[in-house]
């Protein structure tokens, strides 16, 4: 329809409008390394499409002429390479979002670069496409990034390729060499699991087959990249799946109604189905559905609805809803595919925020299966997992949650991991499946609890945990505490981190995964001999916050006293007690705290401890000061009687 | 194919699935209302994600005290017509400073009395989540932006060091001060929104439409005379031309088109046949190519 004609009338502008209003989205990724020219294919979609302004082309002429790579003419990367530092660099350096419309279909576009930090920004950018260009330059062929990507975008769970030979202008629009590229794709391996691959050679600069049929190439017969993207079939296998309803949000605006507010990740519910909440197994039937201002009949997968259901069964935000019978794994441990992202490492033993649809949980890594090479699609052992790196992995969680493998369900089967400290998102994961070892080990109930064998020692138990520099203090003052609770009657157990790497600990090194361990270990002791009813005096380097605050979340409100022991390394040097310092600085010892390994001081502990020019003593009856305004130890010095439990 | 939900469809239910989620997540959340045809789609989205109830925060206008007068009309209706709280904030040092656009020129308006009072008011009343209606489309520096994106306890953004953001998981954690500024439009384009606002009858402010303003042409721009603070220089003069507007904001930094596009199929027609951007009746996107991606650093919406 042409518009420029200014004589359309408002009913036939209405008629287009309500056609436009039935068109579907299709959101894919453009892949490929620096110089395969993805930027210029984005900028020719967009300029082909007539989506550039004229006032957005006189800026890109300004900007052409000083930033641009192409002499004299319009740089088309320079339309979607946004920010500064990268217009510099001549790189993109994150994921951009970019939008084109044809009569056909609205188009979202995910724009990652090519270079270090790819594995990270394609995945983002794959996570919601439902196809991938892989551009390779038609000069250079298949590279080591192109089966990358290729697996990438296998993992990611995207069914549709369109592998785009590039630059086809630069080797003479040679159908020989189009073929053989095309042929070494089809040869990569990798038991990639993608429904349509189609090749087409383009030349993103000067346009051909990109929206227009190319003339210079009567060889190929196929449709052009617009043609293909606007007609491919993409289905929509997610309302074929079994109903799946992460509840988001409980709806409560009167005591007349009280609905379930979430996005179906799956299926299809209508009014009068049957459903089950995953985890507790109860059971209702949709009563009524709201989208939007108004009650419909059925909702399918995507939509944003609320669900009123007959009985008052108990439903709260990240509960999961599905059909009585088709109901999806209920699990605390799982194995998944995991992207790294962080600067830090992953390591085993320590615990991290898992999110999966509307849940958060807390998540330990338990195992790394193996490690998987992007490059080669080989697999190898590993103990942690660097920036950019995928493993399968298996977690423990912290609470029972519904699970479905993301093959099945990419929305119930993809989660973030979080760290606890940074709050940053640090890592990616895919299911494989629920794990059913933990499912088959109950809890075994015990008539004889805590509270009963605290009561019979008379006292309050709780965990001491002395942290700070190795030669800080932390085991003279224990010690001391130690002998004091003991005359006072108390009964006490000290774990203290030389004596702990004698025995239980004895397998464990210094590198930060062992570290994570080493703690892991000795926080589960403090647990269970507080179950036991001791006051347990701990007292370790422990030099993580993070593993600090898995101590501290395994134990209960009140039971966990952090004693930051602070004395400065200059102090600690000049001590030295066991020679260590004077070791590690000549080189003899590796990994130690405070010299090559970080120390990361409590923010807020429940108690801080100055030694410098102090005696020991005093250190110790500042312990006990606390322990006796907490209320864990009687202020009268007196043994509790069982009132005080 | 037909299995599928529309464009439309979809993006109606991406936003709203976001607003719910910052709803979920967040203790304090607050949704910027800047009145215009963006901020009319989102709230319209979010009454719609808490129906039968009205969502669960409040709208917040940062009034830089030249806004059009139909726009001010239009918002103290529009709150009183759905039932919802609004905290309007004005920046009060640069009020007292008397800062203007004629005087201080627009950078350093935009600045004072809106960047730095939107800063203020995060802070004072503690917001840690902040709804805005910026889409991706609009700008170069914000289709690299999340939907939860993360702001320093100072307010500013990193543009190197975002949050991945994958599936439609969003990353709601932040310590004390720290926030999240959520765009739950992020997906839509210009078209896209009027083609909701044709689909769903949402009521827009007026001065979207054309009719007969008085206007003056000043540094290559329309300018409408809203009310007499503005100063007509030498040499120019006041004409009555039928305008309307594409984007709005502070009257003497937005800038009219001609045209008779006087309602809402006119305008889809115009914006069919339009070979220029919205943003360009902006004037403080002219100063360079980087200056948006310096603002949004600074804490600017």
């Amino acid at each position: 329809m042409d518009f420029t004609d200014h004589l359309a009338s408002e009913e036939v502008v209405l008629d287009y409008i309500r056609a436009q209003q039935n068109k579907d989205q299709l959101r894919f990724l453009t892949c490929g390394s620096v110089d395969d020219g993805k930027s210029t294919l984005i900028g020719r979609l967009l300029y082909d499409t007539k989506l550039i302004f004229e006032d957005q082309l006189a800026a890109l002429e300004r900007d052409s002429r000083r930033h641009g790579t192409v002499g004299e003419d319009i740089d088309l990367a320079l339309l979607v390479d946004g920010l500064e530092a990268e217009r510099e660099q001549g790189i993109t350096i994150d994921v951009a979002y970019r939008f084109f419309a044809t009569d056909k279909r609205k188009f979202i576009v995910a724009d990652t670069p090519g270079h270090e930090q790819y594995t990270r920004n394609m995945a983002t950018g794959a996570s919601t496409a439902d196809l991938a260009v892989l551009l390779v330059d038609a000069r250079h062929g298949l590279m080591t990034q192109t089966r990358r990507h290729a697996f990438i975008a296998s993992l990611l769970g995207i069914r549709h390729i369109v592998l785009a030979v590039n630059k086809i202008d630069l080797v003479d629009f040679s159908q020989e060499r189009f073929d053989e590229i095309e042929r070494d794709f089809a040869a990569l391996g990798g038991n990639f699991r993608f429904e349509t691959v189609v090749s087409i050679p383009i030349s993103a600069r000067f346009g051909d087959n990109v929206t227009s049929r190319s003339g210079r190439m009567p060889w190929y017969q196929g449709p052009t990249l617009l043609e293909h993207l606007e007609t491919v079939d993409v289905g929509e296998k997610e309302t074929a799946a079994e109903f799946r309803f992460p509840v988001q949000w409980v709806n409560r605006p009167n005591l007349d109604f009280r609905g379930y507010s979430g996005t179906l990740a799956s299926g299809l519910v209508t009014v009068g189905s049957n459903v089950t909440v995953a985890a507790s197994g109860k059971s209702s039937t949709v009563t009524r559905i709201v989208n939007g201002f108004s009650d419909v009949d059925s909702a399918r997968a995507g939509e944003a609805v609320t669900l009123v259901l007959r009985d008052e069964i108990d439903i709260s935000r990240g509960d999961v809803l599905s059909r009585s019978d088709e109901r999806p794994a209920v699990a605390d441990s799982l194995s998944a595919h995991v992207i790294w992202m962080a600067d830090a490492a992953l390591l085993p033993g320590r615990s991290y925020l898992l999110k999966i649809g509307t849940r958060t949980v807390t998540a330990t890594l338990t195992a790394l299966a193996h490690k998987i090479n992007v490059n080669t699609f080989e697999e190898a052992p590993a103990e942690t997992l660097a920036l950019n790196e995928i493993a399968l992995a298996e977690f423990s969680l912290s609470a029972p949650i519904a699970i479905d493998a993301y093959a099945a369900n990419r929305t119930t089967g993809s989660f973030i991991l979080i760290d606890r400290m940074s709050n940053a998102t640090v890592g990616a994961g895919m299911v494989v499946k629920a794990e059913r070892r933990a499912s088959n080990i109950h809890w075994q109930a015990l008539d004889v609890d805590k509270e009963a064998r605290a009561e019979s020692l008379r006292q309050k138990p709780a965990v001491l945990w002395f942290t700070g520099l190795s030669g800080s203090g932390k085991s003279t003052i224990a010690s001391i505490v130690e002998k004091k609770l003991h005359l006072e009657g108390r009964h006490t157990y000290v774990l203290d981190g030389d004596n702990i790497r004698h025995g239980l600990n004895k397998d464990l090194g210094f590198s930060d995964a062992d570290r994570v361990e080493n703690i892991r270990r000795v926080a589960e002791v403090s647990r269970l001999f507080v179950d036991a009813g001791l006051i347990v005096l701990v007292s370790f380097i422990s030099p993580f916050r993070a593993e600090r605050q898995m101590a501290r979340d395994l134990l209960g409100e009140g039971e966990f006293v952090e004693i930051f022991v602070d004395t400065p390394i200059d102090e600690c040097r000049k001590r030295d007690p066991k020679g260590l310092y004077a070791k590690a600085d000549a080189g003899e010892i590796a990994n130690f705290t405070g010299i090559d390994s970080p120390y990361e001081a409590p923010e807020t502990p429940e108690l801080r401890v100055a030694t410098v020019g102090r005696d020991p003593e005093a250190a110790a009856e500042d312990v006990l000061n606390h322990l006796r305004r907490a209320g864990i130890i009687a202020a009268n010095g007196y043994v509790f009687g069982g009132e005080g439990i | 194919m037909s299995d599928r939900l529309s464009n439309l469809r979809r993006l109606e239910a991406e936003s709203i699935h976001i607003i719910r989620e910052v709803a979920a997540e967040f203790r304090n959340p607050v949704m910027l209302y800047s009145i215009g045809k963006d901020s009319s789609v989102m709230l319209h989205l979010a009454m719609k994600a808490f129906y039968p109830s009205k969502p669960p925060f409040p709208l917040m206008h940062v009034d830089t005290g030249w806004k059009f007068r139909e726009m001010i009309s239009f918002r103290d209706e529009t709150v009183k017509r759905l039932g919802l709280d609004l905290i309007i904030h004005t920046n009060p040092e640069g009020l007292a400073q008397g800062i203007n656009p004629f005087d201080h020129g627009s950078s350093v308006h935009t600045h004072i009395m809106k960047t730095e009072a939107l800063k203020q008011a995060l802070t004072k009343y503690g917001f840690d989540a902040a709804f805005g209606g910026a889409r991706r489309d609009e700008e170069k520096s914000r289709a690299k932006e999340r939907v939860f994106s993360f702001r320093t306890a100072s307010h500013t953004w990193d543009p190197k060091n975002q949050r991945p953001e994958l599936w439609n998981l969003y990353n709601a954690r932040v310590a004390k001060g720290e926030s999240i500024r959520a765009f739950p439009l992020s997906n839509w384009t210009e078209l896209d929104i009027w083609q909701y606002i044709l689909a769903e009858n949402i009521p827009m402010v007026p001065l979207y439409y054309a009719a007969p303003r008085p206007v003056v042409e000043r540094d290559g721009m329309l300018i409408m005379v809203d009310d007499d603070r503005m100063k007509i220089r030498p040499g120019e003069t006041v004409e009555e031309k039928t305008v309307r507007f594409r984007t709005l904001g502070c009257y003497p930094l937005t800038g009219a088109i001609e045209s008779d596009a006087a309602t809402l199929p006119a305008i889809l027609r115009e914006m069919l046949i339009a070979r220029t951007s919205e943003r360009s009746g902006r004037l403080i996107d002219h100063d360079d190519a980087a200056s948006m991606e310096k603002k949004k650093r600074e804490g600017y919406f």
